[in-house]
């Protein structure tokens, strides 16, 4: 953190983490299938960190578990997130450092969509667009700086 | 003479003109010697030192100074003083010379007889004559061990030089670059000020030449033979600059400016560095800059995103507050204390009002903080926090916010009882109310994430002594009385259990009268009763279960115990009486709960004995009557083999820690009993005599399986109580364990014969023993119904003998590697090695009083493991599997350093481990192989190919604990050097794909990080 720079939110408002998932009888059981559920696509995407505080996108409340949709049978995941602001110059980077994280954590077999929950930002559009263009995210991913942010975003504190 | 004069001549002669330099070493021998004087080795030299040619006055003063260096201790007082002017006037020569010369001086002041006032006079020359930075590395290293052969032994005499000495000094060591020379430079400087030697004028000066550094930046350059760290330079400077406050007026405002840098290890140094000063600073020298101090550090606790930064802030805060409060005030003086905390708590305190924003708990961090410097700091803040605390607490209705208000309050208590003496009142007498009616609102709320907090917030009161009210700690009780019998949430339970552990030792009286009563009547009602108590929530099973454990946690005061343990007993004779719920299940969670009692008062000598006495007769008197009752048809809950295994620890704790007065006491009786079936250890008398738990084969064969009670009294006595009988009774052990027919009574038997085998003393009994068991065993190996009993007994007396070093452990040890091949038993033998060298919970370990030798598994690994790595060999194809299963066994259980060494002849084995079809050796191989993977790159080189396409091969295995320790070990392959994976990225990562759509939700989540580590290898930002 730069010594005098000055955060875009320095003061955002902070959510209770969920706790680790118990781990049930029925997944210690060799033969019994565990399907891919909501609960499972959150975890990979709680402990994402934020690109400007110490924080997770869960304790910022910008992904929150029923804003995560998955079905197992037709292998699709729809996630909504909420920036912390209308204006949240970051929207884009998150979304990307989500639709990341789900792209190397699934299957092949999963559609996977990222998108802004409606109404909770200035661009939402035009942020949703260059989101669902795989074109646009593979040319992001080929810029080093924005890879470099992605990967910490991805790194860090894993579920600590 | 002459011919020694001649010699020395020579000697000159060649090393001079020579160029001969092993010749020094021969003038110096000499000159030990006494073959030669250093006067005649000058002389020698004579026309060589008036040479015009520099480098030759130079070889000349090269050969006297090594001469000097090896013989200085023998030189007279008259010598060292023509010899120091010599050497001083020489300092004006040739630069060339100034090396030579300099070694010379180094050797003259190490002399004990240099006369008075020639320190003085070389430090002068030298500060006069020489430009030390000019010099090469070693020379001014010279200098610098000149300054410190004086300081060492001439402090008095450099003291009358006043501020010249400092000043010298500061002339030398202006501008050096050297990490070896700064380390002896920075402990100049730190004596010349820890020393009181005068800095007059020179402070600021001194401090310039060495805050220089700061903060330091040095990485050691690869292979550096010196060993130096940057950890090393940082301690030798900060040394430097914390070791006088006259530095502080200088020192302050730079470590500001580096706490305000961008590079996180100058904030860290920085930080560190402000705390050592805090130990030395006073009040005045702190005055002007707290301002500038605080905003730094409450800027890193409010924005830092590393715990490390936010740590030591934090800890620099509090090592402030201490300072200030530490100094003593003249009377008319401005308390700096009292300003600085009002800024903190201006800065802070309307953070703690917004209990869902980010700041509230950095805010409440550094309030805590800087109450933790002082008592006097730590009242000023809580009495203004508090009062805020419980006015938000009711402002705010929603449980999150509450919950973070009463953890912030639960810090600020812990906080203030740790300033508390016992008589003190401790401040809070007024806030008294308020905080009570809190934290039992808070204790009663209808959410259960504020419970855990309360229950902690109740404890730190309740333990203040005379805090609250008599009726309060009722209350308190009562309210964790409460939680245990009625919560639904069972975190809230065991926070309450804890609890009521915690306080117990504090108020038994009131954990008597109030809480073990209700406990008691949970545990007796029957089942039927609880149905009509319609409004239960929580299943009666769970209830009994916690009623139990409570049980168990307050046992922390004797006066309690006295309560329980009869409580508990009385309960599994109920069980054994046909009374109640006779499930085995209860009698398990009983011993646990006794175990853990006893586990509480092992170090209450009192306790202990009161347990002891009471617990072990009772379990005994009512296995045994369970045993000798003709049983008819079903047979007694207390002897099902769960039941007796759980009461085994109980005896175990209870006798560990015997004095050995009451040990040989019970020893006699308890033997007797199982040898004899005397009861004279029961106080009852309606015990049938025909107890008799060694007779096989007969109506009585269910008492065979009270030797495991045996077993845990005997075994666990300390080695000094002698026991009685020993001979006959392992004869009867023997017999049991080669022809019990249950498992549980000969293995029983096996243990506890292996068990009193390990402790007994060296002599006739034990080699005739020995004898006879090897014997016995061999036959029992022989004949087919037998053999798994024979194995069993081998197993446990080998292990007995292992851990003792005893000289027949290796035969043993032979024996069973030899039965890996053995058809039928190989298998089980090769997984009953995991028994031989992993620690056995109950019996033969060290709180047994074992015998055991420090370094057994390294001694069993280096003796064994070539044997069995041969027999795999040697072996035919379906053995091979047993050779790997023992080998992975064995190599499990051996700390990682010792396997470190021996993993490049292992490692190939190993992998053909992993290979090996059997999923235990998998496992067990790659639970072996995953700490190994990172430590050493240099082995895996060789073996990676192989290495890698094994793991990725055992991702797909259909056992899931294969498959996710195969992805741990993959994962910990990216701790390697970077170069070493590179090549095999896309590869492991195309092969990861699988695993993350595998069935087990388990086996996904370890693929999920082992491949998203994967991608990070070598990219931007990981």
């Amino acid at each position: 953190m730069v010594g005098g720079s000055q955060l875009e939110n320095a003061n955002p408002l902070i959510y209770r983490r969920a706790g680790e998932r118990q781990v049930t009888a029925q997944e210690e059981d060799e033969d019994a299938p565990d399907r891919i559920d909501d609960r499972e696509i959150f975890d990979l995407i709680r402990c994402i960190n934020d690109p400007e505080h110490p924080l997770t996108l869960e304790e910022l409340n910008v992904v929150e578990e029923i804003r995560v949709k998955v079905s197992d049978e037709e292998s699709t995941v729809s996630v909504e997130f909420t920036p912390t602001i209308p204006h949240c110059s970051m929207a884009t980077l998150i979304g990307l450092s989500i639709k990341v994280k789900l792209l190397r954590s699934l299957p092949e077999r999963f559609k996977v969509d990222v998108h802004i929950t409606p109404g909770t930002h200035a661009s939402e559009h035009a942020v949703n667009k260059q989101l669902a263009d795989k074109e646009r995210v593979a040319a992001a991913l080929e810029n080093s700086h924005l890879l470099e942010v992605v990967n910490q975003c991805l790194s860090g504190r894993s579920s600590a | 003479m002459a011919e020694a004069h001649s010699a020395l001549w020579g000697l000159v002669e060649e090393f001079v003109v020579g160029e001969q330099d092993s010749r020094s070493a021969e003038v110096a021998a000499g000159v030990k010697d006494g073959i030669f004087t250093v006067l005649q080795v000058v002389e020698a030299l004579g026309s060589c030192l008036a040479n015009p040619e520099p480098r030759s006055r130079a070889k000349g003063m090269q050969l006297l100074s090594r001469v000097l260096l090896e013989c200085y201790s023998r030189l007279t007082e008259k010598e060292v003083e023509v010899l120091v002017l010599f050497y001083e006037n020489r300092l004006k020569d040739h630069h060339l010379i100034t090396p030579h010369v300099l070694k010379g001086l180094m050797a003259l002041s190490m002399c004990d007889v240099l006369p008075q006032g020639l320190a003085v006079s070389v430090l002068k020359s030298v500060f006069q004559e020489v430009h030390v930075q000019s010099l090469m590395q070693i020379d001014r290293h010279t200098v610098y061990m000149i300054i410190t052969n004086f300081m060492k032994t001439r402090e008095e005499e450099l003291k009358s030089l006043g501020a010249d000495f400092t000043y010298g000094f500061i002339q030398v060591m202006d501008g050096e670059k050297d990490p070896r020379n700064l380390l002896v430079a920075f402990h100049i400087v730190q004596d010349i000020i820890t020393k009181n030697y005068a800095l007059g004028p020179f402070v600021e000066e001194l401090f310039e030449v060495t805050s220089c550094y700061f903060p330091i930046d040095f990485t050691p350059p690869p292979n550096d033979p010196h060993g130096i760290t940057r950890e090393h330079l940082i301690v030798g400077l900060r040394a430097v600059l914390v070791s006088t406050s006259r530095f502080a007026e200088f020192f302050l405002p730079l470590l500001i400016e580096k706490m305000d840098s961008d590079v996180q290890s100058a904030k860290l140094d920085s930080l560190q560095t402000l705390i050592a000063c805090c130990t030395v600073y006073g009040q005045k020298d702190l005055k002007e800059f707290l301002s500038g101090l605080w905003s730094s550090i409450r800027r890193e606790v409010f924005q830092t995103a590393s715990e490390k930064i936010e740590a030591e802030g934090l800890a620099a805060l509090q090592a402030l507050s201490a300072c200030l409060s530490r100094s003593i005030l003249s009377p008319d003086a401005e308390d700096l204390l009292d300003s600085f905390l009002n800024s903190i708590l201006q800065d802070c305190k309307h953070h703690l009002c917004e209990p869902d924003m980010k700041l509230v708990w950095p805010s409440a961090k550094l309030l805590q903080a800087a109450a933790g410097g002082s008592s006097r700091a730590c009242w000023k803040v809580t009495a203004n926090v508090l009062p805020l605390l419980l006015e938000q607490y009711n402002q705010h209705a929603q449980s999150s916010h509450r919950r973070t208000i009463l953890e912030m309050t639960l810090g600020f208590l812990k906080l203030q009882s740790r300033w508390l003496d016992e008589e003190d009142d401790n401040g809070l007498g007024n806030l008294k109310e308020a905080l009570c009616t809190m934290v039992f609102s808070a204790v009663t709320d209808s959410s259960t994430q504020l419970h855990q907090v309360a229950v902690r917030t109740l404890t730190v009161l309740a333990m203040q002594q005379g805090f609250l009210s008599s009726s309060d700690i009722d209350l308190v009780v009562d309210h964790l009385t409460r939680l245990i019998l009625q919560e639904t949430d069972s975190e809230s339970c065991m926070a309450a259990i804890e609890a009521s552990g915690t306080l117990a030792k504090v108020h038994p009286s009131v954990f008597i009268s109030r809480m073990l009563p209700q406990l008691c009547a949970n545990l007796q009602t029957e089942p039927m009763d609880i149905n009509l108590n319609e409004s239960r929530v929580v299943p009666e099973r769970f209830i009994r279960q916690r009623c139990l454990e409570a049980l168990a946690a307050v046992s922390t005061h004797q006066s309690i115990l006295k309560e329980t343990v009869p409580i508990l007993l009385d309960y599994i004779g109920r069980v054994h009486n046909g009374e109640g719920e006779t499930n085995a299940e209860n009698v398990v969670s009983i011993c646990r709960s006794l175990h853990r009692v006893a586990v509480q008062c092992q170090l209450d000598s009192e306790a202990l004995q009161f347990y002891h006495e009471i617990v072990l007769p009772s379990l005994l008197s009512l296995t045994v009557q369970a045993a000798t009752q003709d049983s008819g048809t079903s047979c007694n809950v207390l002897l099902r083999d769960d039941v007796l295994t759980a009461m085994v620890p109980v005896i175990t704790a209870a006798c560990t820690h015997l004095t050995p007065e009451l040990a040989s006491k019970s020893v006699s009786q308890v033997v007797a009993l199982f040898l004899d079936g005397d009861v004279s250890l029961f106080s009852e008398n309606n015990l049938p005599s025909n107890f008799q738990p060694f007779q096989v084969n007969g109506p009585t064969e269910l008492q065979n399986h009270l030797v495991s009670l045996l077993m845990a009294f005997v075994c666990s006595l300390p080695r000094n109580v002698e026991i009685p009988h020993l001979r006959r009774l392992l004869q009867h052990l023997l017999s049991l364990s080669l022809s019990g027919c249950s498992p549980f009574a000969y293995s029983s038997a096996s243990k506890c014969f292996a068990g009193l085998i390990n402790k007994c003393p060296q002599g006739d009994l034990l080699d005739d023993i020995l004898q006879v068991t090897a014997q016995r065993i061999d036959v029992g190996l022989v004949d087919e119904p037998s053999r798994t009993r024979a194995i069993t007994l081998l197993v446990w007396v080998t292990k007995a003998l292992v851990l003792r070093y005893h000289p027949l452990s290796g035969q043993l040890t032979n024996k069973m590697i030899g039965l890996l091949s053995d058809k039928q038993l190989g298998p089980s033998v090769a997984n009953m090695f995991s028994l031989l060298v992993s620690d056995s919970p109950d019996i033969i370990n060290k709180a047994c009083h074992a015998d055991i030798r420090i370094m057994f598994r390294q001694r069993f690994f280096t003796e064994n493991v070539p044997k069995l790595v041969q027999g795999f060999n040697s072996a035919n194809r379906d053995d091979k599997p047993n050779y790997l299963k023992a080998l992975s066994h064995v190599l499990n259980a051996l700390p990682k350093q010792v396997l470190m060494p021996e993993l490049p002849s292992l490692l190939s084995l190993l992998l053909e481990a992993l290979s090996c079809p059997d999923k235990v050796v998998q496992l067990s191989t790659l639970t072996c192989l995953e700490p190994l993977l990172q430590e050493a790159p240099e082995t895996l080189k060789v073996h990676i190919d192989g290495l890698i396409s094994k793991l990725v091969s055992l991702t797909l295995s259909p056992a899931m604990a294969v498959r996710i320790t195969a992805l741990k070990c993959i994962l910990a392959l990216t701790k390697l050097p970077l170069h070493m994976l590179l090549p095999y990225k896309q590869q492991v990562i195309r092969a990861l794909a699988k695993p993350l759509d595998d069935k087990k939700r388990l086996v996904r989540k370890e693929a999920v990080e082992t491949r998203c580590q994967w991608f990070l290898l070598g990219s931007p930002g990981s």
